[in-house]
């Protein structure tokens, strides 16, 4: 049947059709909705991991217990499950293992854009890239079998473009896929010195095979047109030489980007006048060409920052931009910022009013760095800031730690929040640790995590304790706040730095988006009571702005959270009809 | 066949993902090749968001560049001028005429551009101003400004009134059906 899906979609659809048992994964954009969409399969397991590192391991059970099994992840959060990655090169697998990884180019919702296909050349594991969703159904669906046959996980990246785009698919049936009897293989499966040496040189080995493979397989493909460009390209950059060049150019379009065949490299190069290579980020099938000695042109054309464009390569190769108009008037940007109600609003503050230092994190409240707040110092990665601050009271003394707070949600926490707290309390430094307890996973759009309660099929789940969890990690000092209430917002962070030990400040408040929170009415200004003191603008609240020098409020933002009531000297502010 | 390129551009939270998942569907369903770019994430945080619908016999890019849209969709007014350089020469923009003041102007940091609407109709610009809010208003739900919005398109593309209609019962929740044909019928006969 055909249909329009996003690439993410595409790739849970070819899972699925591949025999798919057992799915794990920690949410990331651009990968979410590869998880989200195989949770509304019958017949397999999924589920949300605390991270990617035990998402990936995980899968790497699964696949030795005897199914077909898969995680997904955005580039980064490879990073996290790196360790795992690496040594199941040399374990292999049992079930096939396909770890999905989302590249970010251009940053959309990232902290960094690194180019994932580094860690398949590292981990010496083969990578197939899809470029439209079509292929992201095929690649994800035929990758088990390349799996199970070179006895290796398979990499699936995809970035933005690809995981975002809605493209035409043709779905077809599912594969119901037996599972193999478990067999204990020592040598295969203990990486102790003694086995893992014997592995090493079967890595080496299947490499080589997949090299020879590559020579002939599906996923790479030359299309002839014209002779006088070739253009190697891959992934969603195939999708716009086409759109620039249709078929006056010749492209070798790559598939699967490691192991890179050789001989196809050199045929194709020996039948074009001059060859390029067109690949967001890092050049790395350009380097692949140098390394065969062909004469090629990369990265001096076309840039390893951002992501590319039919416009950007047109205007690389000289051709002239289609005519446009331009306004004059100035346009103020409109960067993102904290919903009206968010729950962390309060919160950050209180920070920035007695001007503390805030050691941030990943998460919707990375946003609390942006005016007029602009509270949050640092934001590094998933952990980061229990740790950081741990190391920055450490640097700082007293004068550090009496003015200095770490941010975290609740969902990082569990990522990778909780092994920084056991440190703080270990190696006792004076650190106050605020979890931002929005009760779900808000950035990539609402999923499920161990603390809210629920799984990701929205039955209820084991709920992790946050305050239990805390003390029995060694904090005595464990405190709960509403951040609508800024009085106590300021007095527990107050106390809490002053105090001379550990501690955790839980501020805790759901999202405001979930379905399951019952916004008030809007509030509105009382004209005459408004003293122009734009006390409330500080808020930085997108329901709130400034007409004339008096405060105004959007009835169709506003919430009704009234933490800009308490904040109104001149209690111009209030519900309908009684202010 | 040559590709139609539409934008969809508006700010986080307003609703656009509905208006190109309605319209992806209808095109596909018409037997083109489409393919529509989503934005999920950060920006859908109260930032400027853009969508992507392309459909034609064969579509390579999922993306519109500079020069490149034949109709771009806004669903506020700073939002249309901002993606105004992606449109062709003799394209058209359809613009909700709501303002959302972005973060710069409610902390008065900047103006909002009040007249750049006039300024693009003065640069030759075909723009079709619409106050869609009042009109899904009076249609029953502030939420059906894009199915107002889409409703002014669907007077410029080559495909059947009822087709659209069929559409929306394929792509709205059942109980909003009704309440969307009717802001779809208001806003075409006006």
């Amino acid at each position: 049947m055909k249909k329009l899906m996003i690439g993410n979609e595409a790739v849970a659809r070819g899972l699925y059709e591949g025999g798919l048992a057992l799915v794990s994964s920690y949410p990331g954009t651009p990968s979410t909705e590869i998880t989200e969409f195989l949770a509304t399969y019958e017949g397999l397991h999924s589920e949300w991991a605390p991270n990617e590192k035990v998402a990936a391991e995980v899968a790497f059970g699964a696949s030795l217990g005897g199914v077909r099994a898969a995680c997904a992840m955005k580039h980064v959060g490879l990073n996290v499950a790196a360790d795992p990655l690496f040594t199941l090169s040399y374990t292999g697998v049992t079930g096939g293992l396909v770890i999905c990884v989302a590249d970010d180019p251009a940053m959309h919702s990232s902290q960094n854009e690194q180019d994932s296909r580094h860690y398949a050349i590292a981990a010496k594991v083969p990578m197939l890239e899809p470029a439209d969703s079509a292929e992201a159904l095929t690649f994800a669906r035929d990758a088990f079998q390349l799996s199970e046959q070179f006895d290796t996980p398979v990499l699936l990246r995809v970035c933005t473009r690809v995981a975002h785009s809605q493209s035409v698919v043709e779905t077809g049936e599912r594969t119901e896929v037996p599972a193999k009897p478990y067999q204990k293989d020592a040598a295969k499966y203990v990486m102790m010195p003694a086995n893992a040496k014997k592995r090493h040189p079967v890595v080496e080995a299947r490499t080589k095979a997949l090299s020879e493979y590559a020579e002939t397989c599906p996923y790479n493909r030359v299309e002839m047109g014209g002779t006088k460009i070739g253009i190697i390209t891959a992934g969603t950059c195939y999708q716009y030489v086409k759109e620039v060049f249709g078929d006056t150019v010749s492209v070798l379009k790559i598939g699967m980007p490691y192991p890179l065949p050789r001989q196809l490299f050199r045929d194709f190069a020996a039948k074009v006048d001059k060859l390029y290579v067109i690949e967001e980020l890092d050049g790395i099938i350009e380097q692949h060409c140098r390394d065969l000695g062909l004469e090629v042109v990369g990265k001096e054309m076309f840039s390893p920052i951002g992501e590319y464009s039919q416009a950007s390569i047109a205007a690389a190769f000289g051709l002239s931009a289609a005519p446009s108009v331009t306004v004059d008037a100035p346009l103020p940007a409109r960067p993102p910022m904290m919903c009206a109600g968010c729950p962390h609003r309060g919160l950050f503050y209180t920070l920035a009013k007695n001007k503390i230092t805030t050691i941030g994190d990943i998460g919707c409240y990375t946003l609390g760095a942006v005016p007029p707040l602009s509270t949050v110092d640092s934001t590094l990665c998933m952990g980061a800031s229990v740790s950081g601050l741990h190391g920055f009271n450490l640097a700082g003394g007293k004068a550090a730690s009496g003015k200095t707070v770490a941010v975290i949600g609740d969902s990082t926490f569990m990522h990778s929040g909780m092994t920084g707290l056991v440190n703080i309390a270990y190696n006792a430094s004076n650190s106050t640790v605020i979890i931002l307890d929005n009760s779900i996973t808000g950035m990539t759009g609402h999923q499920q995590n161990p603390t809210t309660g629920y799984n990701i099929k929205g039955d209820p789940a084991a709920k992790v304790d946050l305050e239990a969890l805390c003390r029995a990690l060694g904090i005595g000092r464990v405190r709960v706040v509403d951040p609508y209430d800024l009085a106590a917002c300021e007095q527990a962070v107050l106390e809490e730095l002053a105090a001379e030990e550990p501690s955790v400040i839980i501020s805790r408040r759901p999202c405001v988006l979930l379905k399951s929170v019952k916004t008030a009415p809007p509030l509105t200004v009382a004209e005459d009571k408004c003293k122009k003191c734009k006390k409330c603008a500080s808020l930085g609240c997108p329901a709130i702005s400034i007409k004339g020098g008096k405060a105004t409020i959007d009835k169709t933002l506003c919430v009704g959270c009234e933490v800009c009531v308490s904040l109104c000297k001149f209690g111009a502010i209030g519900k309908e009809g009684e202010v | 066949m040559k590709t139609t390129n539409i934008m969809i551009v508006g700010v986080g939270g307003q609703g656009s993902l509905l208006a190109s998942k309605l319209l992806g569907s209808l095109l596909l369903d018409e037997g083109y090749d489409v393919k529509v770019s989503e934005v999920h994430g950060m920006s859908q945080r109260g930032g400027s968001v853009v969508t992507y619908v392309k459909f034609g016999e064969k579509v390579y890019s999922p993306i519109i560049t500079e020069g490149e849209a034949d109709y771009i969709l806004s669903f506020e007014k700073l939002e249309a001028a901002r993606w105004a350089a992606c449109l062709k020469k003799d394209g058209k923009i359809i613009v909700n005429t709501q303002q959302i003041d972005p973060m710069p102007v409610l902390i008065g940091t900047a103006a909002y551009p009040e007249t750049v609407l006039d300024e693009l109709t003065a640069k030759g610009v075909d723009v079709d101003a619409v106050d869609a809010l009042s009109i899904a208003t009076a249609a029953g739900s502030a939420k059906a400004v894009n199915i107002v919005l889409l409703a002014r398109l669907a007077k410029l593309l080559d495909i059947p009134y009822e087709k659209w209609l069929a559409a929306i019962e394929k792509n709205v929740k059942p109980r909003f059906v009704d309440l969307n044909k009717a802001a779809f019928e208001m806003s075409y006969q006006k």
